[in-house]
Formats: structure tokens, C-alpha cells, sequence
């Protein structure tokens, strides 16, 4: 950002004599130009239409949306769905970064793909696999009929599909983030004679928690917005197995359009506040988060 | 436990960090539980199926289409993004301009905003009486229900993996060069086209292949923009979505692995990319 400044327009020679590694001036404004309209175009223009569709027939009718009891339960469950799902891929996660950035061993490479795979899973493809697993024509789908457990089009199968589209978020993150870190800092903690749950809490972990939280909040957004996997194991049963993108969905197909624009602002809201988090995370602590600019 | 492996056939270098154990041990028995076991299960199946059944499901008419319009589409819309993609990150690399954090933040929009409000407002703006197909029907352009539609859903969703790729890498540019480039009598266009794209081609190409990859699988986003005529407008993921609604399982494990395959092979190819070039430039994209 500083030799921005020192090539354009810091000091008033440089709009007269162009700096040879600068672009001119005419092609720059071109280039700020062509990239505003793209993102004004895809970008915010998407975001405007989603308040404005929800407020399309006044506030009054947007409220009566949200405090529909169907709403309400749908807010519930995906509530309840990432508050699972999140918090076993943040154990999962530095359960993974520890083994893998702490530690030399055969395979590593190997380990660090099949973290990554469901990054490559259509998320369709993700919710299929369990019904594949649990459906009545599996192995063990009759036996979990007999014994009247409910896995798919439930709760439990649509943790499972979230918890599978998430589950590289935190890892991903702390894997670069420890290894940049090494393992000096918990050399000298042991060497002083803290035990290693002492090192973990009170020397990684808080070399980490900005990098663990930005995790997290990945995590979460794509728990609360993930739409694919949940859509095929839930089986659609209104106040029930809908979560919040699942219901936006059906008011939408329903031709209810202000309804699933309301809903589909609290989901436009939560993505608001993620990016305005992320990008205080980024600006606060960007030696302390390894990964924030390479997804 | 681990001193003993490590004795045994060097499994891993001794470390005094302790909690290599436990660590791998919950990484790996999440890792077969959440992830291998129920993959594997799609595997068993469509091997189950038998070639013959397999290849007369994976080439059905509706089935092949389905599949040219989601990597056709995805292979559109990640050229598509690219292009914008490159200028987009030199913008936010090397232009001061008001509202330049603001925008930067927004291009993590499509990562954050859930997949089916995207696609619904998506088809807001474009469909014949949206806010833009308004104005474009008039000029015969359809967008919304149409392959168009599809495209234009896989740009918002590819947008971040493109830039996000190539944004490091531009930071990290040497000055020098260029510096260099100009004293050699390059002009900025020669030193832009000969000297800073080759090295920026790795990463451009990882954020084409992520982009790509990541249209392929795209759901939520699409088919409501998509119109959804089979044979048209009908992605390989809602054929998935169609055939397990139809209980007709077999089909639905045929498109899923024939998706799978070639995903995993560009994954293949992206870590080929990757290691290429840290081998020839220093670092990954």
C-alpha cells in the first residue's frame, strides 16, 4: 500500500510525468472503472435486491414474515444444526492442525488432501452420500428402522451433511497458520516443565485464537447457509426439518416472494456481519491469521 | 505408544511436542467416520452397479447433457471470471481509490452470502421482469432460464476463488522487475503482458481450476436462475436431486461418480499446478 502511494499521486510530478511502472492514468481510471461495474453488477447489486424485495410491500409485512411460527422454527434449527456442527469441526480442526503442523510424519501430504475433499464434493453429492448410508435400502437402514432411530429426514442427517460440508474450514485455517508458528514456543513451555495440555492452553492457544476465530466464522457461514447438502437429507417437512435456506426455498416456490426475500435477509444479514468481522480479523491480526488471503 | 512406532518404521520424526496420538487419532477416526465412510459407501455402490449397467446409466441422453451444460457453464463462467478476476485483484493490489477496503471486503460476498439467497436474487435481477432482464428484453436478451442464467449464477459463486488466488501472489511482486523491465525500454503494456502475467499464470490457473471445480458441483445458486428444462437448463446436481426424489438410487450414484471422477482429477491437476510451480517460481498459488 505505501509504494501506492509514492507512485500515484503522491506527490503532484507524478500526474504530470508518468512513473514508468505505473499504468497511464487514462487506463487506470479504465481498469477502476471496468472493475467497480463488475462488482457493482454481481457483487452488490444481488445484496440490494434482497432488502428491497423484502421491504417491497413495507416493514409491516416484513415483520409478520419473521415472527411467523414457521420462521421462527426454521431460525431454530439452524441454530441448533451449526451450534453441532461447528463446535465438533473447531475440535476436529485443531485436533488436525496440532497432528499435522506440530509433527513430521509419513503420509502428511496424503492426510491433508482427504482434509480438503469435501471442498471438491458437490454439496448435492455430500447429502446424497448419507442417504446412500442411512436410506432404507443401505446395510444398516432396516436395522435403524427396526430400532426406530431417525437419521435421515431429521436433525441428525442434516448435522451430518453440514457437519460434512464444513469440515475442512477450521483445519484449513490453522494447518498454514502453525506451521508459519513452529514449535519453538512449545519447546521452551515443556522445557520449563508445563505439562502439555499447560503448552496447548496457555502458549498455542493463544498464539492461535485469531486464526481459530476467523476459522470459526468461515465455518459457521457455510453451516447456517448450506443449502445443497441439508436440502437432500431433510425431506422438506415444514417446522420441522427446514432450516433457514431450506425455507426461503419453498416461500420462493410458492411464488411468496416477500416472505422468502425477509427470510432470506436475516441469511444476507448474517453474511454482512461475517465479512465486517472477517475484514476487522484481517486488518487487527494479519500476522496472526496464516490463511486469509489464500483460500 | 508412538515412541514404539517410531522405533518400529520410522512412521514419524521423535518430536518432544507431545499429543501426537491423541491428535491423529481424533483427526483420523473423524476424518473415516464423517468423510471416508460415507464416500466410500457412494464408491461400493456404483461399483456394485456393474459396468454395463454403470455405462448405460452414465450415457443416457438426459444424463450426458446435464453433465455438458454443468462443466460447460462452470468452464464459461470460470473464463469469465478470470478475466474480471485479474483486473479486479490489480485493482485492489495497486490502485488507491475511495472505497477500495469496502469492495475488497465485498469480494468474499459470494464465500459469506448462503447459496440460495444468491440464486434467488440473482434471478431478481435477471429475470425477464427483473430489475436488469427488464431492461434487456426489449433487445431480445433472455438471461435468467437459460444457460446464460446458469453462467452468470457460477461467476458470483467463482468470483472470490479467482481473486483470492491471484491477490497474494500480485502482493508479493518485486518492484525490481518491473523497475527493470521499463529500463530495458519495455513499455508498461510489454512489461504487463511479458513480465507479469507469465508469473502470475500458476495462480491464475489454480483460480480457474478452483472456480471451476467449484461451478461444477454448484446447486443452490443455479436452479433458480436456471429454468431447469431437462436437457437445457438442467444442471448434473439437480439430476442427483431429481433421481433420488424418484427413489431411483442407481442413476442418481451413476451421475454422482462420474462428477466425482472428474473433480478429483482436477483437483489432481490443481496440486500438480501447485507443486510446478513452487518448484519453478518458490512459492504456491
Amino acid at each position: 500500500m505505501a509504494h501506492d502511494a509514492a507512485s500515484h499521486g503522491g506527490t503532484g510530478n507524478t500526474e504530470l510525468v508518468r512513473v514508468a511502472t505505473s499504468e497511464h492514468r487514462l487506463a487506470r481510471y479504465g481498469l477502476i472503472g471496468l472493475a467497480l461495474c463488475f462488482v457493482g453488477l454481481f457483487l452488490v447489486l444481488p445484496l440490494a435486491a434482497v432488502f428491497t424485495e423484502a421491504m417491497r410491500n413495507g416493514p409491516g409485512e416484513f415483520f409478520t414474515v419473521l415472527s411467523d411460527p414457521e420462521t421462527f422454527s426454521a431460525i431454530r434449527l439452524t441454530l441448533i444444526v451449526a451450534g453441532i456442527a461447528v463446535p465438533l469441526n473447531l475440535v476436529f480442526g485443531i485436533a488436525a492442525a496440532w497432528a499435522i503442523a506440530k509433527f513430521e510424519f509419513k503420509g502428511k501430504a496424503f492426510l491433508t488432501t482427504l482434509i480438503d475433499l469435501p471442498f471438491s464434493v458437490s454439496p448435492v453429492i455430500s447429502g446424497m452420500v448419507f442417504i446412500l448410508l442411512f436410506g432404507s435400502h443401505s446395510l444398516i437402514g432396516p436395522w435403524l428402522q427396526s430400532h426406530g432411530i431417525q437419521i435421515l429426514f431429521a436433525v441428525p442427517g442434516i448435522v451430518l451433511a453440514t457437519v460434512f460440508v464444513t469440515f475442512p474450514f477450521v483445519a484449513r485455517e490453522l494447518i498454514p497458520l502453525m506451521q508459519e508458528q513452529g514449535t519453538s514456543d512449545e519447546e521452551a513451555a515443556l522445557s520449563l516443565g508445563a505439562s502439555g495440555w499447560q503448552t496447548f492452553w496457555y502458549v498455542t492457544l493463544p498464539n492461535i485464537k485469531w486464526g481459530l476465530l476467523y476459522g470459526v466464522l468461515l465455518c459457521n457461514a457455510r453451516a447456517m447457509g448450506e443449502f445443497g447438502a441439508v436440502s437432500v437429507v431433510s425431506g422438506h417437512i415444514r417446522g420441522l426439518t427446514n432450516t433457514m435456506p431450506l425455507q426461503v426455498e419453498i416461500l420462493y416456490n410458492e411464488y411468496n416472494f416477500v416472505a422468502a426475500f425477509a427470510v432470506a435477509t436475516l441469511l444476507a444479514l448474517l453474511a454482512l456481519v461475517t465479512l465486517v468481522l472477517k475484514s476487522l480479523l484481517e486488518m487487527k491480526y494479519s500476522e496472526q491469521i496464516a490463511a486469509s488471503r489464500r483460500h | 505408544m508412538t515412541a514404539r512406532t517410531a522405533s518400529l518404521w520410522q512412521f514419524r520424526q521423535p518430536s518432544v511436542i507431545p499429543g501426537f496420538g491423541l491428535a491423529l487419532g481424533v483427526t483420523l477416526s473423524w476424518l473415516i467416520l464423517i468423510i471416508l465412510i460415507p464416500l466410500s459407501g457412494l464408491a461400493w455402490r456404483s461399483s456394485a452397479l456393474g459396468w454395463p449397467t454403470f455405462w448405460a446409466l452414465a450415457t443416457d441422453q438426459r444424463t450426458v447433457n446435464a453433465l455438458r451444460i454443468s462443466f460447460g457453464t462452470a468452464f464459461a463462467a470460470a473464463l469469465v471470471n478470470v478475466v474480471f478476476g485479474v483486473i479486479l485483484a490489480w485493482v485492489l493490489v495497486r490502485y488507491r481509490f475511495p472505497g477500495k477496503r469496502v469492495i475488497d471486503a465485498m469480494v468474499d460476498l459470494p464465500f459469506a452470502l448462503p447459496t440460495a439467497v444468491a440464486g434467488i436474487a440473482l434471478t431478481t435481477l435477471y429475470a425477464p421482469n427483473g430489475w436488469i432482464g427488464s431492461l434487456l428484453a426489449p433487445l431480445g436478451i433472455k438471461i435468467a432460464f437459460t444457460p446464460i442464467g446458469i453462467v452468470f449464477a457460477l461467476i458470483f459463486v467463482g468470483l472470490p476463488f479467482v481473486v483470492r488466488t491471484v491477490q497474494p501472489i500480485m502482493e508479493e511482486i518485486d518492484k525490481e522487475v518491473e523497475e527493470a523491465a521499463a529500463t530495458l525500454g519495455a513499455n508498461r503494456f510489454q512489461t504487463i503482458r511479458r513480465v507479469l502475467l507469465p508469473g502470475l499464470a500458476p495462480a491464475v490457473l489454480t483460480g480457474f481450476a478452483l472456480a471451476f471445480a467449484r461451478g461444477v458441483g454448484e446447486y443452490g445458486s443455479v436452479i433458480f436462475i436456471a429454468g431447469n428444462l431437462p436437457y437445457i437448463s438442467e444442471i448434473a446436481p439437480l439430476l442427483i436431486v431429481i433421481r433420488l426424489e424418484e427413489f431411483n438410487y442407481p442413476a442418481a450414484t451413476a451421475i454422482a461418480a462420474v462428477m466425482l471422477v472428474i473433480s478429483f482429477a482436477m483437483l489432481l491437476i490443481i496440486n500438480t499446478i501447485q507443486a510446478w510451480s513452487r518448484r519453478r517460481y518458490g512459492y504456491g498459488a
